[in-house]
């Protein structure tokens, strides 16, 4: 959106007597407080229970946190940062691994290199 | 500058979504509304400096009332709506 | 497990391995923590409502601060963000929602339920909360207010239900007992 296009969307739509959703501003993927596309969704009350793999993830993410290493805020930006589909395809702690991952990539506490290595490993 | 509780605010209608990587704490559905202070819940870190791991400022933090209806408009909506929001965010109204 | 999880599960290894090598993080370290996350659990934030129902001074602590309320129990809150508890009223019903992502009190509640971070419960708790509270087959007089509460930012958000009619003579422990995951967040009501 161009500076002007922005200004002028901002007037058209700067107070209540508008008759738009919220939905219909350029909101992020992530920000679905209201959004129409989830309001047929039921929500299933069953219990769900959590996997080794899950666990371990959040396990990760506190260690780091703890250590100065990442910020819950990161992790959060680096979910924020996935493709929409991928963001609705991928369970919550795939989610947190991928952002993870590519916040230590940035942040270099590890290479792309030594990854793909450590992943090949992990397979054998 | 401080607020107090009962103080009338409009939300900025910001979004810095448009303009690049960002991570904003502040959802879409309050932006450029209007709502009522409640309470100050003390000064924290931006986070949208925290995401980027750059310095973070200690900024006040609010909790803010919104009237649901004004924002969906539909009668099924809730009473209210009660969101901690930055200071930064907020916008003094008469 | 599929292939997505196979894939997952060999970058979680990758990742592990990497962040032991560089000591940066050990495998110990991580199992403490979950195990330490795993202990968390509703039965604690349960034991701080039933203290609330019965103990008007404890009542009045948790109100003005919550974490030092869960302290108050052996609820260890170091590190926690800090804890912010929502009465309800017979005229007043909170229900608390992430619509951001999935901030939970974890100290006192343990791990998000599954249904909390989904998108149906994210999108649908600030416009249509009733209907949400109808999923889990709730159902409010029409007078009663509901209060939906956005946790989006550094505080954690748990509700001190109504104590249900017909538990004057109960003692605190069987209080407890009664006192759910959900009826915390706002979803359901206590039933004895």
């Amino acid at each position: 959106m161009t500076d002007t296009a922005r200004a002028g969307y901002r007037r058209r739509m700067s107070d209540d007597t508008r008759t738009t959703l919220p939905e219909d501003r350029p909101r992020a993927m992530h920000d679905l407080g209201g959004v129409s596309r989830f309001l047929c969704e039921p929500v299933d009350p069953s219990p769900h229970t959590l996997t080794a793999f899950d666990r371990e993830v959040d396990g990760l993410r506190q260690v780091l946190g703890m250590k100065g290493v990442m910020s819950v805020d990161e992790l959060r930006r680096g979910i924020e940062a996935l493709a929409e589909d991928e963001y609705h395809r991928l369970s919550y702690y795939q989610r947190w691994l991928r952002s993870i991952t590519a916040t230590l990539l940035r942040k270099g506490v590890f290479t792309e290199d030594e990854l793909r290595t450590a992943i090949q490993e992990a397979g054998a | 500058m401080m607020l107090t509780p009962g103080q009338r605010v409009r939300v900025r209608d910001d979004w810095p979504e448009t303009r690049g990587p960002c991570h904003i704490r502040t959802p879409h559905y309050v932006r450029g509304r209007h709502g009522v202070v409640v309470r100050y819940l003390g000064d924290f870190a931006n986070p949208e400096d925290l995401a980027f791991a750059r310095p973070a400022a200690l900024l006040p933090l609010y909790h803010v009332r919104f009237d649901p209806h004004a924002i969906w408009r539909e009668p099924h909506a809730g009473d209210e709506v009660l969101i901690e929001l930055f200071g930064h965010w907020l916008e003094e109204e008469t | 497990m599929s292939v997505q999880d196979t894939a997952d599960e060999r970058l979680l290894r990758a990742v592990v391995d990497l962040l032991a090598q560089k000591a940066v993080a050990t495998p110990a370290e991580i199992a403490e923590r979950i195990a330490i996350t795993d202990a968390a659990s509703p039965a604690q934030g349960a034991r701080m409502v039933a203290r609330a129902w019965v103990d008007p001074e404890y009542r009045a602590l948790l109100l003005a601060d919550g974490t030092r309320a869960a302290e108050a129990m052996g609820i260890p809150m170091r590190g926690a963000p800090p804890l912010g508890v929502l009465e309800n009223t017979p005229e007043l019903h909170h229900l608390v929602v992430c619509t951001l992502c999935s901030c939970y009190p974890r100290a006192v509640l343990g791990y998000p339920p599954f249904w909390y971070k989904s998108a149906g419960y994210r999108a649908r708790a600030v416009r249509d909360p009733r209907g949400v509270l109808a999923d889990f087959g709730t159902v409010l007089p029409e007078d009663v207010r509901v209060r939906v509460v956005d946790s989006t930012a550094d505080f954690r958000w748990m509700v001190l239900p109504l104590r249900p009619a017909g538990t004057e003579d109960w003692d605190e422990a069987r209080l407890a007992s009664i006192v759910r995951e959900g009826d915390m967040i706002g979803v359901t009501l206590v039933s004895p």
